[in-house]
């Protein structure tokens, strides 16, 4: 492997532009999968022309993210999603976006059912046609007694919007596919050109139960751009609020996946314990869901005395409620019966379709960007990683159950040594020609922001990928020969964005 | 069996008193709408204008007198504007009601002390959904932050069942719908279907900048800028996201189950 294959960086560290190199189509395509093949993932995969794609590369072994570019002559390529799946979204999001076709691609569909930037159109469909979201050809299994079950946009309880189609045989399933791009309303699109007065408020709403995560990586950013020094005590605040936006999540889920086997009892109580986390991002911020906590040179909200042992208080109910609630369904044979063996992410399949969050570390991975790529305050304060490897629904709530003592632990010490100093510190110009990649691992998993900066250091390119865009394909590998009554439950123990893959 | 016993008891009974009672606290750093104190704003500043990031505000001058309007429609609720104002004349109302049942009456003025609050269904309307009010919840764009302050009013501690008010699972059953996000184009057609679903008569409530006004996306051309001119609405609940609390306050407001700030039997 030459050095000049792709740039090394680290998280949410600025390098120029003009040290990216240039590969040829083949020799990306290689390096794209000697890499993965070495254990590496792709964090992102994005077009910034009709002519140009940037692949960035995470080397959690050695704490590194490879960046590298090619060009792309008349307007396709091979496709690499049979060579390498975790790609093969990327492939179908770069063609919606910029009409670049990844040619032999297995399953050649959009992702959000919209027209491209560039005017030119993968599949091509007529200009003045609609693009009807959902509309087009689905996996079809054919036989007598095989029957197709649809559902969605519009789902039973308050949900987001999304398409799901199940290939079923009798009560079983044989094949789910997936189509969103309901929530689609053009945040990418928007956040060039910037930072403006609304980026910050983009960054808040990408996904709005991962609001810090989200804004802590665009944050990010902006300060490795401005070469910002923050104080020590934004970072440990930053962190705190994360771990409470992973509480409130992380809990919800439980009392979800156990109102989804019919066992009320958690799920009630969990529902409200929920809500008492969520409060504790309002103590801080005065919002449940932390906008205006995390702003670009630190945060916006200070900890008093007062404040930090009430939320301390807080945190000593929350957890004795939170344990008495979960422990009702480990003290359950009948829960744990529901659980155990349903929704099955073997640990090859993770890894080949580039699984993230705790949905990773269910199926036996100890991917976590908290330990893996650390930013902010996980550069000096662990999380010990929480992994399991049964692979299936228990394993999943068994990773939260887990987290959730973790980070009550974790918010516990770094409010009883919380740093000094100011909260924010000035942001200057963004430097020009720059690109940056920020991960941070939001309760879901790893959140990527990527920004390109142009020539008077304004984004010409702003990337996000939401650990949904990683995940979705888990769900529905996961619900193969399942019952497809079991699928409210495999389906919360995702529990993936539909914005924050739609964007 | 033993254990399950213990932790019910452990666990108490929790749902909230109001509306009977005083409502929860809302926290102290709670933003509300914004108060614009026109005594302290200088005559050609427009820090707050220039710093909405979706042009909620606006100043207006007549006979040299300076006049302040947010449209609490378009106000995402965020610290911008008292942030940037040079002259700290902005702060944050603490006071959660802010459902409004017609468009013009989020367009307040800055320093405005009473608001034109929702007022209650018209008499045949309460008569058929005063006791029970089946709502189908249309999420359409927007980030989910919307739905899931909207889904906690389910939760123990609301319990929005006692009132008669439910989300139920397909519009069939519905008398109405409440709509979050700001309708996508991707999205137009699946809510205009849901409504159309819905049987008459039927109510339209809308939850959200996102809903009222696009919030965030307001200019977007992947949006609508919201449901307004999709479908008829009824009541607008403001907020990114509001308060649930906020959203209680609207909806009881709506079946006129609040009136002068009393509750109602």
């Amino acid at each position: 492997m030459n050095a000049a294959s792709f740039v090394v960086t680290t998280n949410a560290k600025v390098v120029a532009l003009d040290s990216v190199p240039l590969l040829s189509l083949d020799d990306f395509q290689r390096v794209v999968l000697e890499r993965v093949a070495d254990g590496c993932r792709v964090s992102s995969m994005f077009g910034t022309s009709p002519t140009e794609i940037y692949a960035v590369l995470a080397d959690d072994v050695h704490t590194r993210l490879l960046i590298m570019k090619t060009t792309i002559k008349r307007g396709e390529y091979p496709s690499l999603a049979e060579r390498c799946p975790q790609v093969q979204l990327f492939e179908r999001e770069i063609a919606e976006q910029f009409g670049l076709k990844p040619i032999g691609h297995p399953w050649f569909k959009p992702v959000r059912y919209v027209r491209s930037s560039t005017g030119r159109d993968a599949w091509n469909r007529p200009a003045g046609e609609p693009i009807l979201p959902g509309v087009g050809d689905f996996y079809r299994v054919e036989g007598e007694q095989v029957h197709e079950v649809a559902v969605g946009p519009v789902h039973a309880g308050v949900i987001e919007p999304g398409h799901f189609r199940f290939q079923c045989h009798g009560e079983t399933v044989f094949h789910l596919e997936i189509a969103l791009g309901y929530q689609h309303r053009g945040v990418e699109r928007a956040l060039v050109g910037g930072p403006d007065k609304r980026s910050l408020h983009y960054a808040e709403t990408i996904a709005g139960d991962t609001t810090i995560a989200h804004t802590t990586s665009y944050c990010h950013t902006i300060e490795a751009l401005s070469a910002c020094k923050k104080n020590a005590r934004s970072h440990a605040l930053r962190g705190i609020a994360l771990e409470l936006e992973r509480l409130a999540n992380h809990v919800g889920d439980l009392g979800a996946i156990s109102g989804d086997v019919g066992y009320l009892a958690t799920a009630s109580y969990c529902g409200r314990i929920r809500g008492d986390f969520l409060n504790m991002t309002a103590l801080l911020c005065g919002n449940r869901f932390g906008r205006g906590f995390v702003v670009p040179g630190g945060v916006g909200f200070d900890m008093d005395d007062a404040r930090k042992d009430d939320l301390l208080r807080r945190l000593d109910t929350a957890e004795k409620e939170t344990n008495n609630a979960v422990n009702l369904l480990w003290n359950d044979q009948s829960v744990m019966a529901r659980l155990e063996d349903t929704g099955k992410l073997p640990r090859e399949t993770a890894i080949e379709l580039g699984i993230v969050g705790p949905a990773a570390r269910a199926s036996g991975l100890t991917r976590d960007i908290r330990c893996d790529q650390p930013t902010g305050i996980f550069r000096f304060a662990q999380i010990p990683v929480s992994s399991y490897d049964s692979e299936d629904v228990f394993a999943r709530a068994y990773i939260r159950k887990l987290e959730i003592a973790r980070s009550i632990t974790f918010i516990r010490e770094q409010l009883t040594v919380l740093p000094g100093g100011a909260i924010r510190a000035d942001i200057e110009a963004l430097a020009p020609g720059s690109i940056v990649v920020s991960l941070n691992e939001g309760w879901r998993g790893e959140v990527c922001h990527t920004a390109i900066t142009d020539a008077d250091g304004r984004f010409s390119r702003y990337k996000v990928v939401d650990p949904s865009f990683h995940n979705w394909p888990a769900l529905a590998y996961a619900l193969r020969d399942q019952e497809i009554s079991d699928f409210p439950l495999c389906n919360k123990s995702f529990n993936l964005s539909y914005c924050g893959h739609d964007l | 069996m033993l254990k399950v016993i213990f932790a019910r008891l452990k666990q108490g009974h929790r749902t909230i008193k109001y509306p009977a009672g005083a409502p929860p606290s809302m926290p102290d750093r709670f933003r509300g709408r914004p108060l614009i104190d026109s005594g302290k704003c200088v005559a050609d500043c427009d820090a707050c204008v220039s710093a909405c990031p979706t042009n909620a505000i606006k100043i207006e001058k007549s006979n040299g007198k300076k006049r302040s309007i947010i449209d609490l429609g378009k106000c995402i609720f965020c610290t911008d504007c008292a942030e940037l104002c040079p002259h700290r004349a902005i702060s944050h109302s603490k006071d959660y009601r802010l459902a409004f049942d017609k468009r013009e009456d989020l367009v307040v003025s800055g320093d405005q002390e009473e608001l034109r609050l929702a007022a209650e269904l018209n008499k045949r309307m309460k008569k058929l959904f005063g006791r029970s009010l089946k709502l189908r919840q249309v999420s359409a764009g927007g980030c989910n932050a919307c739905e899931a302050d909207v889904n906690v009013l389910g939760t123990i501690g609301w319990d929005l069942g006692r009132f008669g008010i439910q989300m139920v699972a397909s519009p069939r059953h519905a008398d109405g719908i409440l709509v979050t996000g700001p309708v996508t184009k991707n999205m137009e057609l699946a809510l205009k279907k849901t409504y159309d679903a819905v049987p008459d008569p039927k109510v339209v409530i809308v939850v959200g900048s996102c809903a009222i006004s696009g919030g965030p996306y307001i200019d977007h051309p992947e949006t609508n800028g919201g449901a307004i001119g999709i479908v008829p609405v009824d009541l607008f609940i403001p907020g990114c996201p509001p308060h649930p609390l906020t959203i209680l306050d609207g909806l009881l407001r709506l079946l006129g189950k609040i009136k002068d700030g009393k509750p109602q039997r």
